[in-house]
């Protein structure tokens, strides 16, 4: 465990950069390799530095997500541990093979002769005037391909151990960090990767409804709660989506009998429909009510009224939870 | 071909037939530790570089193989005791994963380099571009070897290709080298001159070699696009054939027999191995 002074306030992208740092410097098998992210420092920060102190180690690339997830492919099958950033995770779709056909089969289809310990770090969400194409949240996708283990961090502290046991374990990681959230500030422990791959974070008790969410969902939950008519929720931040904590939530539920499911992500064939599912499956009548708030089914404008028309917001949480406990 | 035609193998296979000159010349100029990576039709490198064929037969029949137990199927197959990093199913997308590979043999100096076989219809994958590319600006050294059969799938080549694929190693900054595909001596110092080119360079290096299938695209293939007489032209230049010639009759039908007594031998072994279990079908998705 940290002392108490090692804790410090750090922004999102802050815990990022040291995550990284910590990697490179303990570590001679990784690499960090991306669009920008060496002689520019990364185009949000994420790798400020990171050139100066561990050179050629620190990679930029042409704009060829393919065969940047493909290079990190094959360095991870040949010994390497790659950190792949890709600036937006709508990106990601250019590489949809490499990730998905490629990444995800390496170990299964050699029976673990071959692995593919890497991470593919992107950000993702709705920043005020982004475009549809640099919007979206994606983290269903790639939580629906066996082989592939999908983390949403939502605080600069799971920013840094999310990160950190991402870039350990032997299986592909993708992180799906926030824009947004990239100047939040928060607690950090350096040195130190909490939380483990696949656990969920309950960030408050509460008794009549339980709340999951992951990403930019969690400060709009908490928002939601401040309000005085708010029920008593327990809120579970899931963190990660594959492997995720289905044992926190179906024993959550199990005490509270209500459920919410908070992303930002499209709903329509949504991870919240999977929480949705396995709790029903593994509690049965126990679940008296269930519902979901996310992007209603449109892709995300750009100017800032629409967006909002369609985005979760503080008011639609509210409204979704007086709406159970009517139930 | 006799387990096909006896219906033991499930779906379909890319045999290499009149293309095994290819493999069997590049993997003599070749480091055995060398990284390997092919396409569907790779039988012919998995063979070449040392793969034992009761292996190689079980994984295509779908027994519980050495290999990788019947999850690989015929146009999957990897060996990584055989640094083989595997077949590819998906046109081009071996050629970004050999410039990882490099990237890893780069990092650790010890001399090896990788090699990845595609075939011309592949030269058209973006994947392919964006490799050659990033691959030449990052100086990773590394050999694709360019299996020009004069089809993709059924189409003639040809008709599918603008500028030929030795001809646009230049526009990646990277030598562009061609060869008899069906001479294995001259793919043998060819690709053995691309290696220590790439290796003195510190840029890939693209071989083109030329040579014909004589078979179909996949098993079931009735190659009606085929013009008349073309196979029976090509079968002329059938490295097996051309390789005959090199030998005695006597020398010839030796190793004919021995040849067809090792086969025999591993078909048998392999038809003899059980299938895999069922319950190994949920394993290895995640380290655990
Ligand atoms: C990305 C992708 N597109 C299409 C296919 C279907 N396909 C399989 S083999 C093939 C032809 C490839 O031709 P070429 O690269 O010349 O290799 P050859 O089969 O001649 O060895 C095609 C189109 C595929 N497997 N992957």
């Amino acid at each position: 465990m940290s002392t108490l002074a090692d804790v410090q306030a750090l922004s999102y992208i802050r815990a990022v950069n040291l995550a990284l740092e910590h990697a490179l410097a303990t570590d001679p098998s990784v690499i960090v390799l991306g669009e920008d992210v060496a002689l520019p420092n990364g185009p949000f920060g994420a790798t400020k530095g990171l050139h100066a102190a561990f050179g050629d180690r620190v990679i930029d690339t042409p704009i060829s997500e393919s065969a940047m997830v493909g290079t990190a492919l094959g360095a991870a099958m040949g010994g390497l541990r790659p950190v792949l950033e890709v600036i937006y995770a709508d990106f990601l779709l250019v590489a949809m093979d490499q990730i998905v056909n490629q990444v995800a089969n390496a170990r299964y289809v050699s029976r673990s002769a071959l692995t593919a310990p890497l991470v593919i770090r992107t950000q993702q969400g709705h920043t005020p005037g982004a475009c549809a194409q640099h919007s979206q949240s994606l983290e269903a996708l790639f939580a629906h391909v066996p082989g592939l283990r999908v983390g949403v961090p939502s605080t600069p502290r799971d920013a840094y151990s999310m990160l950190r046991l991402a870039i350990e374990s032997e299986d592909p990681v993708m992180i799906f960090e926030s824009r947004r959230l990239y100047p939040t500030k928060g607690d950090v422990a350096p040195g130190e990767a909490d939380a483990g791959l696949g656990v969920s974070e309950t960030v408050r008790r509460g008794s009549e409804l339980t709340v999951v969410t992951w990403g930019t969902g969690r400060a709009l939950v908490e928002e939601s709660l401040a309000d005085a008519a708010a029920p008593s929720v327990d809120l579970i931040d899931l963190r990660w989506l594959s492997p995720w904590d289905s044992g926190a939530v179906i024993e959550s539920v199990g005490r509270t009998g209500r459920l919410l499911v908070v992303h930002e992500a499209n709903e329509t064939g949504g991870f919240g429909a999977e929480v949705v599912s396995t709790v029903s499956s593994a509690l049965g009548s126990g679940l008296r009510a269930s519902g979901r708030v996310g992007l209603r089914g449109t892709p995300v404008p750009a100017a800032p009224p629409l967006a909002q028309a369609v985005l979760p917001t503080v008011s639609r949480v509210s409204e979704a939870m007086s709406a159970l406990m009517e139930v | 071909m006799q387990a096909l035609t006896q219906g033991l193998v499930s779906g379909s296979t890319h045999l290499c037939i009149g293309q095994e000159a290819v493999p069997v010349g590049a993997c003599e100029a070749l480091r055995d530790d060398d990284p390997l990576i092919t396409t569907y039709r790779g039988h012919g490198w998995l063979l070449a570089r040392g793969v034992d064929p009761v292996d190689f037969f079980a994984e295509i029949l779908g027994r519980d193989s050495a290999l990788n137990g019947g999850r690989a199927g015929s146009a999957y197959m990897s060996a990584a005791e055989h640094h083989v990093y595997g077949e590819n199913s998906i046109v081009g997308a071996g050629v970004p994963i050999a410039v990882g590979l490099g990237l890893a043999c780069r990092r650790a100096g010890d001399g090896r380099i990788p090699v990845v076989s595609i075939g011309d219809g592949a030269m058209n994958q973006g994947n392919v571009h964006e490799s050659l590319n990033m691959a030449s600006v990052l100086r990773i050294p590394m050999i694709v070897v360019v299996e020009n059969n004069g089809y993709a799938e059924m189409t003639p080549s040809a008709m599918l290709t603008a500028v030929p694929a030795a001809q646009r190693a230049a526009a990646y900054a990277m030598v562009g080298l061609e060869v008899d595909g069906n001479d294995p001596q001259a793919v043998r110092d060819v690709v053995a001159g691309a290696r220590s080119t790439s290796l003195e360079s510190g840029r890939p290096v693209l071989v083109e070699a030329h040579t014909h299938r004589l078979g179909g695209h996949y098993s079931g293939d009735a190659q009606a696009y085929r013009p008349a007489g073309e196979l029976e032209k090509h079968r002329q230049s059938d490295p097996l054939v051309q390789g005959r010639k090199l030998l005695s009759e006597e020398q010839a039908g030796r190793v004919e027999a021995d040849v067809a007594m090792l086969v025999e031998d591993a078909f048998e072994r392999a038809v003899a191995i059980a299938a895999p279990k069922a319950e190994e079908a949920g394993t290895h998705v995640y380290a655990r």
